[in-house]
């Protein structure tokens, strides 16, 4: 069975935001709100300094703590994909996979329920990559299968160095950022 | 030096973490007092205290009741999608504490209706007599009645844990990451618990009973705390700068002031004077050490919320 992940090469993002602007149309996230955004990471000490754009969003991690802690199961793990995926109509709006996400990548939708990337899986499941990465015009995001060896995704990991956010949070986080 | 710059800012979670606002906090010191007050009524039950009729035993579960819908109420309030509400008791997931608890508040409603049907108080019988049929059931088998003292007990001790595993459990925030968390929300909710009692009960031996089990608790608790900051101290970079935020940071003035000084010590030294017969008892300490119980709760919800491992980077 596949397990879906994404493949971020910082050195060629360049933070224009189209990703974002592309999940908000997509998916017709309400004003204000964003499934995916862009962080500037600046680390070091002049003139020593060194920038990266990340395209942040939910990380579809192996390991859930905001479907462990979900009391309805409306936040699940779905087939296709191993993507984490909330059922609108089972959430009660408890709010407690938005305190379990160390990534902060949920938010409460205007309409009640915890929404967050879906991994674009309405457009997945019909072969099309997800709207961020169909849009990025720096071709900088890969997706696609992580258990397949042969698969883009998988041959960019096994040649590139890469890291992934907050490793120390132990949630196997599934967007990968080359370095 | 690490700076970050981030396009987004979603409502409750930009620039940092607020989901939980007072309904939880609230929901979470009412859940721990009527655990309290549980445990406490369930131990006069099976310690015969019963047969006196004096004894807080009969007045508790109905305070605990109103109480309890009111946490509940609370927690109702703080959902986003209300109507779904009862899509809580339509699964069990055993992973989820949330779900635990959604449940664990099921089982102890009939058991603290158990605990007042033993003595309803006169002007509920009066507009249901039949209620005395069942009363007296009860009051003549003196083998259930310490059953009902025990299930008091044990449900009682699990609400209290269960109030500070929902907030332990979540590895995201580091302050709650501890599971001396759920210990320190059951010691505190008896301590209110006992202290309520104390302030309320008619019967001279338990108010001095109370006074004196509190200040156990008290003592307890500080203790209790100690370790939690220890334990955080001691850990990774996340878990310190969140002890810090206790201890040096952002919500110190009010931990020191309003849950160590005035909730724990000046209710401890009140009390101390109180049980040894220097001072007069008064409802002064007890009601102290109930804020200090609430503040607590609204402290570590905030604070925890407030803790964060990407907000340590900039510490
Ligand atoms: S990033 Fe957050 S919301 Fe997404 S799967 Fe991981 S823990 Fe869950
Ligand atoms: S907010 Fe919804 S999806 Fe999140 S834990 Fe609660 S019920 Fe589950």
């Amino acid at each position: 069975m596949a397990r879906y992940g994404m493949v971020i090469d910082t050195k060629k993002c360049v933070g224009c935001m189209d990703c974002v602007v592309a999940c908000k149309t997509e998916n017709n996230v309400p004003e204000g709100y964003n499934r995916d955004w862009i962080v500037y990471v600046t680390e070091g000490k002049f003139p020593d300094v060194h920038l990266e754009i990340q395209s942040q969003r939910c990380n579809h991690c192996d390991n859930t703590p905001c479907v462990s802690c979900c009391p309805t199961g409306a936040s699940h793990v779905h087939d296709v994909g191993k993507v984490v995926l909330v059922d609108h109509n089972m959430c009660i709006g408890c709010k407690a996979c938005l305190a379990a996400c160390p990534y902060d990548a949920r938010f409460i939708h205007p309409d009640g329920y915890a929404d967050k990337c879906t991994f674009c899986i309405h457009r997945v499941e019909k072969g099309e990559l997800p709207a961020c990465v169909s849009v990025c015009p720096t071709h900088c995001m890969y997706f696609g299968d992580l258990d397949d060896p042969n698969s883009e995704v998988s041959q960019l990991l096994a040649s590139r160095k890469y890291h992934t956010l907050l490793p120390e949070a132990g949630t196997s986080p599934r967007i990968f950022y080359l370095i | 030096m690490q700076e970050l710059t981030t396009t987004r800012h979603n409502p409750q979670i930009d620039p940092f973490t607020h989901v939980w606002g007072w309904e939880i906090p609230v929901y979470l010191f009412l859940g721990g007092m009527v655990a309290g007050m549980m445990i406490i009524s369930g131990y006069f039950l099976f310690s015969k205290r019963y047969k006196e009729t004096t004894c807080a035993c009969y007045t508790l579960p109905l305070i605990s009741l109103i109480l309890l819908s009111a946490g509940m109420f609370s927690l109702f309030l703080d959902l986003e999608h209300k109507l779904y509400f009862w899509r809580l008791y339509t699964t069990f997931r055993i992973k989820s504490p949330m779900s635990w608890g959604a449940w664990i508040l099921i089982l102890v409603y009939p058991v603290i209706i158990a605990n007042f049907l033993m003595g309803p108080p006169d002007f509920i019988v009066r507009k249901f007599p039949k209620i005395n049929l069942i009363t007296t059931f009860i009051n003549e088998r003196p083998r259930l009645i310490q059953n009902i003292g025990i299930a008091n007990m044990l449900l009682g001790g699990s609400l209290g844990i269960y109030t500070g595993i929902l907030l332990s459990t979540m590895g995201s925030r580091p302050l709650w990451n501890s599971s001396i968390l759920s210990i320190l929300f059951l010691v505190s909710g008896l301590s209110t618990a006992a202290a309520f009692v104390h302030m309320i009960a008619k019967n001279v031996f338990e108010r001095e009973l109370l006074a004196k089990a509190d200040n156990g608790f008290l003592i307890i608790e500080l203790f209790v705390i100690m370790l939690l900051l220890v334990g955080l101290s001691t850990s990774s970079a996340v878990h310190i700068s969140a002890a810090k935020l206790l201890i040096s940071g952002e919500y110190a003035p009010q931990f020191w002031t309003f849950v160590i000084g005035t909730g724990i010590i000046i209710p401890l030294i009140i009390q101390l004077l109180a049980v040894n017969h220097k001072i007069k008892h008064t409802p002064v300490a007890p009601i102290l050490v109930i804020l200090g119980g609430l503040i607590l709760r609204f402290i570590i919800v905030y604070a925890g919320q407030y803790s964060h491992y990407f907000n340590a980077h900039f510490n």
